[in-house]
């Protein structure tokens, strides 16, 4: 792999600001290849309207990986995160320019469908949002919409799906119970469980465990060890220490503080550094991450 | 199940064929189809009452007196109506407003949480449902019964009808106002009703002013609450606390029956004078709505 | 002016009052005003109640129990049964419901869902629009306009109809002048509505934007999104939101008036003409100076009063638990 020079962009103030270039390390015991890519974003920018919130951030996520975005608030991880399953579209004013791939395929050409880019790449969110439905309707939502219709069939997956979310001895006796009832750690899981059950190839993560006490979180760590075999994980965290434990790869993102002559200051987020999670902790090149991840800021 | 590990360069991301897509479009398609059909009697009513209102609204048929169904619209006019409709609903405006506003503010300011506030908050809700017949028949039974009627009696009708309306609508407004602004001018040694007064209600006051304007229209359109109690009559009747009187909802409602043409057509270009001032009223509540800025995030 | 050190602040240096519990009249008289002018809600409601109710004594002494509730009105011979206004009441209100229901919730979804802020506000005021024009100038049209075309299709439709079992019974009649239950249905469907509309969006808009992203997230369409993460959590609000409709339905006096066609008659057939309780009561009122006829009108707006009391509490308490839930949740 070839580290990836930084480009020149057409916002000189931006580019000027920034120190380094962007390298991707590839240690030893990665030999990651392009067949293993699932991800290759290249030269996204997002806009809100005429606000841009995160400019020029080039990278790849490898398959069976977990990949932590991490980075002081406001710097745009959880706006890259939501790039890579279409979910800004729902914003109306949201723009974005550059391209992601998704094993290859372009996830932003006209043609492409949100609803299947999403069957594919599923969502975990910060705050648990189970359905007001049952805990078996809740995770047999996702295989109904897809046409699986027989009991048997939606009893299996709900098993299974329950099972690897490490919710279904907790639950297996309650299953006609509303989700809603369920303790914080416990939701956080079965939203687990409900993505797993339509078998996507990704699961992005949005700061799951930032409403949920220690313990849950590291039920719900230990989990994504567990499952890390099957899918590929993308986990936006603002806890290093969680990131450290969880992740293979580590993105650092950062805030540009653009001052316009007027006196506008508006912050647009850019990504650091990305490399293995040993290397990023251990041995950052950067200045900007080596000042975070030591604590020096916030 | 749906494995794709295998798959390089080709990812099938396009949309979701079949019955999937096919019921989210007729979802969609139904939900435009509701609103157009919804468009299509409004439309028709409204271009109905132009065009068969338009050609008789003049000077003289504001002003001039009601004539005999069986003359033709050009003869004399609804302005006894006019005049009814204007200062009943004036006069109930100035029963309603002040004491809905007051009400509200009794609610908001004063209430709290205790029992009695919510009570009346509660049935104040309830009596905005109330049909407006039962307004009419309750003044009939109340005040005509013993003083005859009049446009008094009418205005204490459709007040009736108001009142709940203002309440609740100041009770919403006031409850934007932010304690901070209480609390500020509290520090400054007011008493309760010179903060509710001086700070509070301005803060509220686009608010308040708009739903007051929105009482109104409505009012003014109404019927049911002035048959029962101004005995609808043909003459102008200038004084307001005796004898019958007219407005132009109940002259619509007498002529609709009417055989005449004329009468038929008195009745059109009153509904669209109706229309007008009611259209009016909302369309300066709007106004006032968006000018003066909310407080709520 | 100084402040001595220690001086309580609410009293200004120099002032002589001491500090006392009582508060200046002013403050007090103004409380006492705000009360009683809330208060007025609850006289008035409670004067409603007994004074009509005293009023229409006459009708339930003199016509007992089975007068009032029988199917002969005939002021004419001193009958005055209640029912056919009653039937008619319910049958116009239900027929109402059910055109407006699905409209209602389509528009309301339609603005939640589909349509994207800026442009929801011209379909909002449309709706405001039909909301403005008055009780009466529905009824105008209606019974000038309306009524005469929907004759012609009552007719051709009762022709068609004649034979089939079911439907011949519920849509085989038909009305000289077009004025009928089914007119009458339509007309408080088109009044009712905006209202139905309005509480219908407050309550979907309650459902939580995380809610929407979950089911989005699964790759669900928006119709899917909808059925899956909103209504279940609109469903009571928009029950209550139909209940308040059908209040609003009940006590539709003007237009009604002048669509219904003014016959006391209990039929099964929507396109006849048929009578409900707060159109008889405004027609009739004039003729009615004799004790019982009179005493017999203002006893049915008594029903109608309780009526539409017992349905708005039900509506509101139902539309304020569901939202309570949601927030909750």
């Amino acid at each position: 792999m070839e580290p990836q020079d930084q480009q020149v962009t057409a916002n000189q103030q931006v580019t000027a600001k920034l120190q380094a270039p962007q390298t991707t390390a590839t240690p030893a015991e990665f030999p990651a290849t392009e067949a293993d890519k699932i991800f290759d974003a290249k030269n996204l920018s997002i806009y809100y309207g005429s606000f841009r919130a995160v400019t020029d951030v080039s990278l790849s996520i490898y398959q069976n990986e977990i990949t932590a975005f991490i980075g002081p608030s406001g710097c745009g991880k959880t706006t890259v995160l939501r790039t890579l399953n279409r979910m800004n579209d729902l914003i109306p004013s949201a723009r974005v320019e550059g391209d992601v791939h998704y094993r290859g395929a372009s996830l932003y050409r006209r043609d492409v469908s949100p609803i299947a880019v999403r069957r594919r790449i599923g969502m975990v969110f910060q705050k648990p949002n189970p359905f007001p439905k049952s805990i078996y309707e809740n995770v047999a939502y996702g295989p109904r919409i897809n046409g699986i219709r027989k009991k048997g069939q939606l009893d299996e997956i709900v098993e299974r799906s329950l099972r690897q979310a490490v919710l279904w001895d907790e639950v297996k006796d309650r299953l006609g119970k509303s989700g809603l009832g369920l303790s914080g750690g416990q939701a956080q899981r079965l939203c687990i469980a409900r993505t797993l059950a339509v078998e996507p190839d990704v699961v992005l993560m949005d700061e799951p465990c930032s409403a949920l006490d220690p313990i849950a979180t590291g039920r719900i760590e230990d989990l994504m060890h567990e499952i890390k075999s099957q899918y590929t994980i993308v986990i936006v965290t603002h806890n290093m220490q969680q990131a450290t434990r969880v992740s293979d790869r580590t993105a650092f993102f950062s805030v540009l503080r653009n001052e316009k002559p007027g006196g506008n200051d508006t912050r647009t987020g850019v990504l650091v550094e990305y490399g293995t999670t040993q290397q990023i902790f251990e041995d950052p090149h950067d200045s900007r991450t080596q000042a975070y991840v030591t604590g020096r800021i916030g | 199940m749906m494995a794709i590990a295998s798959e390089q360069q080709t990812v099938d991301l396009r949309e979701p064929g079949g019955w999937r897509r096919t019921k989210n479009q007729i979802a969609t398609v139904g939900m435009w189809v509701a609103f157009v059909v919804m468009l299509i009697p409004l439309g028709f009513v409204l271009f109905t009452v132009i065009a068969k209102g338009a050609s008789a609204i003049s000077w003289q048929f504001l002003t001039g007196n009601i004539p005999i169904n069986v003359l033709p619209v050009t003869f004399g006019g609804v302005g006894p109506a006019v005049y009814g409709t204007l200062v009943i609903t004036g006069f109930a405006s100035l029963m309603a407003i002040p004491l809905g506003v007051l009400g509200g503010i009794y609610i908001n300011e004063y209430g709290g949480n205790q029992v009695l506030a919510r009570v009346i908050n509660f049935f104040a809700d309830v009596m905005t449902g109330v049909p407006s017949i039962i307004m009419g028949l309750f003044i009939f039974t109340i005040w005509v019964l013993h003083f005859g009627y009049s446009g008094f009696a009418g205005s204490l009708a459709l007040a009736c009808l108001m009142l709940p309306i203002v309440i609740r609508s100041t009770y919403e407004m006031l409850r934007l106002v932010p304690d901070s602004l209480r609390e500020a001018s509290y520090a400054l040694g007011a008493t309760k009703a010179r903060v509710t007064l001086t700070v509070v209600l301005p803060a509220a006051i686009g608010g308040i002013v708009s739903g007051a304007l929105l009482a109104v229209a409505r009012a003014a359109g109404e019927t049911a609450p002035l048959v029962f109690t101004i005995l609808v009559t043909q003459t102008l009747n200038k004084n307001l606390f005796s004898g019958a009187n007219t407005a132009l909802s109940t002259l619509i409602f007498q002529n609709a029956t009417q055989p005449y043409t004329g009468a038929q057509a008195r009745a059109w270009g009153s509904a669209l004078t109706l229309i007008a001032i009611a259209f009016i009223l909302m369309i300066v509540a709007r106004l006032i709505t968006a000018r003066f800025a909310r407080y709520d995030r | 002016m100084s402040i001595t050190t220690g001086a309580d602040p609410v009293i200004p240096a120099g002032s002589a009052s001491p500090l006392t519990k009582r508060r200046p009249f002013g403050d007090r008289s103004f409380q006492v005003l705000c009360l009683a002018a809330g208060l007025l809600v609850l006289i008035i409601l409670a004067l409603i109640a007994i004074s009509m109710t005293q009023q229409s004594t006459t009708w339930f002494t003199t016509a007992g129990w089975s007068g009032v509730f029988s199917t002969n009105w005939d002021p004419a011979h001193n009958a005055y049964g209640a029912l056919p206004f009653i039937y008619g009441t319910l049958v116009t209100a239900a027929i109402a419901i059910v055109i407006a229901f699905p409209m209602s919730l389509g528009i309301a979804l339609l603005l939640t869902e589909v349509v994207p802020g800026r442009y929801a506000r011209p379909i909002v005021y449309v709706i405001d629009l039909l909301a403005v024009v008055p009780s009466v100038v529905w009824g105008l049209w209606g019974f000038l306009v309306l009524a005469p075309w929907l004759q012609k299709i009552y007719q051709s439709i009762a022709s068609g109809l004649t034979g089939f079992p079911v439907l011949s019974t519920f849509f085989g009649g038909t009305s000289v002048s077009g004025t009928s239950f089914f007119t009458t249905g339509l007309i408080l469907a088109i009044m009712i509505t905006p209202i139905v509309t309005s509480l219908s969006r407050e309550v979907i808009a309650t459902v939580p934007t995380i809610d929407r992203e979950g089911a989005y997230a699964l790759g669900a369409t928006r119709w899917e999104m909808i059925r899956g993460a909103v209504w279940p959590h609109s469903q009571a609000g928009v029950v209550g939101a139909v209940l308040l409709g059908l209040g609003r339905a009940m006590g539709e006096t003007i237009a009604a008036a002048l669509v219904i066609g003014s016959s006391a008659t209990i039929t099964t057939h929507l396109f006849n003409p048929g009578y409900s309780m707060p159109s008889v009561i405004a027609n009739e009122f004039g003729e009615a100076t004799v004790g019982e006829f009179r005493s017999a009108l203002i006893g049915m707006g008594v029903l109608l009063f309780v009526l539409t009391i017992i349905i708005n509490l039900s509506a509101r308490a139902i539309v304020d638990r569901s939202a309570r839930r949601t927030r909750g949740a």
